[in-house]
């Protein structure tokens, strides 16, 4: 009887009783569920252009941010770092396509999978050996990112909410809105969804592939980019980031593999039930639930929608 | 075919030979130490220190002194990212090259290490770390951890709070947090935490990070806002230290009251700039270059370019504490050189040589570390040795030292360790009974 209060009665008195820790924990799980979505975003852009789910996305993120505070270690003014790590990440892009996507045309989809994981390595080895293995602070301020805190007063406590969080939120909102005004308005964008529904018949009609690959990717590494600067204000720029990429995978699952709107409320529904469970339901299972509970959130959708929430529905002749 | 066969298969006997890949007569005159480092993956910020202190010690004896008793130190590193798996295929890859010591350097690796050590008579340096009752040399003669234990550290910390409030029974009724890397290293204060908070009356909130959620930690530190801990203790190691320290701040947590084991970095420590002045963190030696031993490795190693360190490390408290390592082990060896008069040591021989260990002041001195930690005596009932630490303060710049030894709190650990190491042998069937002799030193 005490279990079933606590699971079913308890964590609903808390969230009366302190009606600010409710919002901080909403607000909380959106900064996280925005960041997410970022992630999942890179893994849907090339999954959606080339079939492939790409196992370095977690990587490139932490090599793009490298390459930022890298290249302003060394002197170059923030935004020309900036600049720099643009077209480091096209120059990744272009390379990824002619080295390793082209030769592999026409092979079966795990085999470009595998692909992206000795990319992983790559990018691994070769970052550790022009940045090295030590952690970097992110030019936050160098990037007029703000700092600080607002701390707002309501329902007896206070809310506390980071700059760095809010302007989190607005760039990628700006981010996902640029990205879907791309690909649904622009030649580039029509060419990458003719890619996406069929290879061959993009093909017959004159689309190339290799410059719709390159495309992708760099839009991908150029998200990279972002989470990477995002993710490092938070903490630091270090190897370990690459372990945030696994908060993808839920996200997906939820959200399809395919869908951008799926990446984005799929991150949102995962960052904010994360938080929420481990807040009010983790201190019943120890804590530290928040880890396994992203999948156990995605899993349930799963059993009502085994596409996900916005993937397509696949009919397959048998 | 068989021409170009010929002169391809001359080419690698004679580079070989060149090289001298395969020179059992060189390795003989050697002494092999392996050390297990990370300089890579998402531990790396902690682990580089490390592997630079350790490794520049010993090049600095090789460089400086021809290696110890006049035998080189064969040094070699193996990269273990701080995964277990990696740490015991490095493991596997070392056994047969003789080493004289294991250096694990993650409680991870060095627990399934344990049973190993004795089998295959190669001694395991966790120092301070691993498992805490190994400290027990009568039951773990093989492994050695000093100068404190995990649950010295727990005690330690205990202790230190409890003089602030004004003596450990004024701990009654408060609530202490514990944030900690959900992973062997950071569980293994626990016991001592919850038996301490039945003793002293306080409550003890857990607040675990798994390894994958170390950049991301908002859950536990919204917790720790909600339970309002008075004070927070901290278990961790690699990025979950900066982000646990940004996080703290980010929720006006006072960092006067924010103390951590002693693994916390310069750069972990200065994690949330300004906000982060006040957190505190156990140490046993200090920081700085200025020692005679570390400009001697700035003299023989770095200006030399024989390593890959950073410059700029030299001095780093995590720096330092990988000095501190090659220093038993140097001196381990040192010891067991003198004890059996060979000069070419094996496993069996640096068993003896550690449990007879004594580097006292005098010897610190002539090492070029006098003032740099206190001496280290350990026996053969004893291998840690208990040693009193120092709390130190982040000044907002550098760590800065608090006056005045903290002891561990000998009444209630040592009788945890002895329960420990028995339960440790009962779940682990046939463990063997101690067939070493122990030395007269001892």
């Amino acid at each position: 009887m005490d279990l079933l209060y606590k699971i079913l009665i308890d964590p609903f008195v808390q969230m009366g009783a302190a009606p600010d820790l409710l919002v901080q924990t909403l607000w909380e799980g959106l900064v996280s569920g925005v960041l997410y979505s970022l992630i999942a975003l890179g893994f849907v852009l090339i999954f959606k252009a080339s079939g492939v789910f790409n196992f370095a996305q977690g990587i490139m993120v932490v090599f793009a941010a490298l390459t930022l505070v890298g290249l302003h270690e060394i002197g170059v003014p923030a935004f020309i770092a900036l600049g720099l790590t643009i077209v480091v990440m096209f120059g990744l892009a272009y390379l990824v396509e002619r080295l390793m996507l082209r030769p592999l045309v026409n092979q079966p989809d795990i085999i470009l999978f595998m692909a992206t994981f000795g990319l992983t390595y790559f990018l691994i080895g070769f970052g550790e050996l022009v940045f090295g293995g030590n952690p970097k602070k992110m030019i936050t301020s160098q990037l007029y990112l703000p700092s600080g805190a607002y701390d707002i007063k309501m329902f007896g406590g206070f809310v506390s909410l980071q700059k760095i969080d809010i302007a989190a939120a607005v760039i990628v909102s700006l981010m996902v809105i640029s990205l879907a005004l791309f690909f649904q308005k622009t030649r580039i964008g029509r060419a990458l969804r003719a890619v996406a529904d069929s290879h061959k018949a993009a093909l017959s009609v004159g689309i190339s592939l290799e410059q719709i690959w390159v495309v992708v990717w760099f839009a991908a590494g150029i998200v990279a980019l972002v989470t990477g600067i995002m993710w490092g204000a938070r903490s630091e720029v270090s190897f370990s980031l690459q372990i945030i990429a696994l908060k993808a995978l839920p996200v997906l699952i939820l959200g399809g593999f395919t869908s951008i709107p799926g990446a984005i409320i799929g991150g949102l529904i995962i960052g904010i039930g994360e938080k929420i469970g481990e807040f009010y339901w983790g201190p019943l299972l120890g804590s530290g639930i928040e880890s396994w509970l992203a999948y156990v959130i995605a899993l349930i959708f799963l059993l009502f929608r085994p596409q996900g929430l916005f993937g397509e529905k696949i009919i397959e002749r048998i | 075919m068989r021409m170009k066969a010929t002169i391809l298969a001359s080419a690698v006997i004679a580079a070989t030979a060149l090289t001298g890949n395969a020179p059992p007569a060189a390795a003989q005159e050697s002494i092999y130490v392996p050390l297990f480092t990370y300089r890579t993956g998402p531990f790396s910020g902690s682990g580089i220190y490390i592997a630079e202190g350790m490794h520049d010690y010993l090049e600095m004896l090789n460089q400086r002194d021809g290696g110890i008793g006049g035998v080189k130190i064969a040094i070699e590193e193996c990269e273990t990212g701080y995964d277990t798996k990696k740490g015991l295929e490095c493991y596997e890859a070392v056994k047969d090259k003789k080493p004289v010591v294991i250096n694990p350097w993650s409680t991870g690796i060095t627990l399934p290490l344990i049973p190993r050590a004795s089998v295959d008579k190669v001694p395991v340096l966790s120092m301070a770390y691993g498992l805490s009752a190994s400290a027990i040399g009568d039951t773990f003669p093989w492994i050695f951890n000093p100068p404190a234990t995990y649950w010295d550290g727990a005690s330690m910390i205990l202790s230190y709070i409890g003089a602030k409030e004004g003596g450990l029974d004024k701990l009654k009724g408060k609530t202490l947090g514990f944030i900690y890397l959900d992973a062997g290293f950071g569980k293994e204060p626990i016991p001592l935490f919850e038996q301490m908070a039945k003793d002293y009356g306080f409550t003890l909130k857990l607040y675990p990070v798994p390894a994958t959620e170390m950049q991301n930690q908002s859950s536990q530190w919204l917790n720790v806002r909600r339970d309002k801990p008075d004070f927070m203790m901290m278990y961790g190691w690699g990025a979950l230290q900066p982000t646990a320290v940004k996080e703290a701040a980010k929720i006006n947590y006072p960092m006067d009251k924010f103390i951590s084991i002693w693994w916390a970095s310069e750069d972990d420590a200065g994690a949330a700039g300004d906000a982060s002045k006040g957190f505190k963190s156990l140490n046993w030696h200090a920081t700085g270059a200025s020692f005679p031993a570390i400009a001697d490795i700035k003299k023989y190693v770095t200006d030399k370019n024989l390593t890959q360190t950073d410059k700029s490390h030299l001095g780093r408290v995590l720096y330092n504490r990988g000095v501190y390592n090659s220093m038993l082990i140097a001196e381990g060896i040192r010891n067991a050189q003198k004890l059996t008069g060979k000069k070419v040591i094996n496993g069996e021989d640096m068993r003896r040589g550690l449990e007879t260990l004594n580097v006292d002041e005098a010897r610190l001195k002539e090492i070029g570390l006098g003032g740099f930690t206190g001496p280290v005596k350990l026996s053969c009932a004893d291998h840690n040795g208990h040693f009193a630490t120092f709390m130190q303060e982040w000044d907002g710049t550098k760590w800065a030292k608090i006056p005045g030894d903290i002891k561990p709190m000998a009444d209630k650990v040592n009788p945890l360790l002895t329960a420990a190491a028995k339960d440790y042998t009962d779940k682990n069937g046939n463990w063997p009974k101690r067939t070493e002799a122990c030395d007269k030193a001892s």
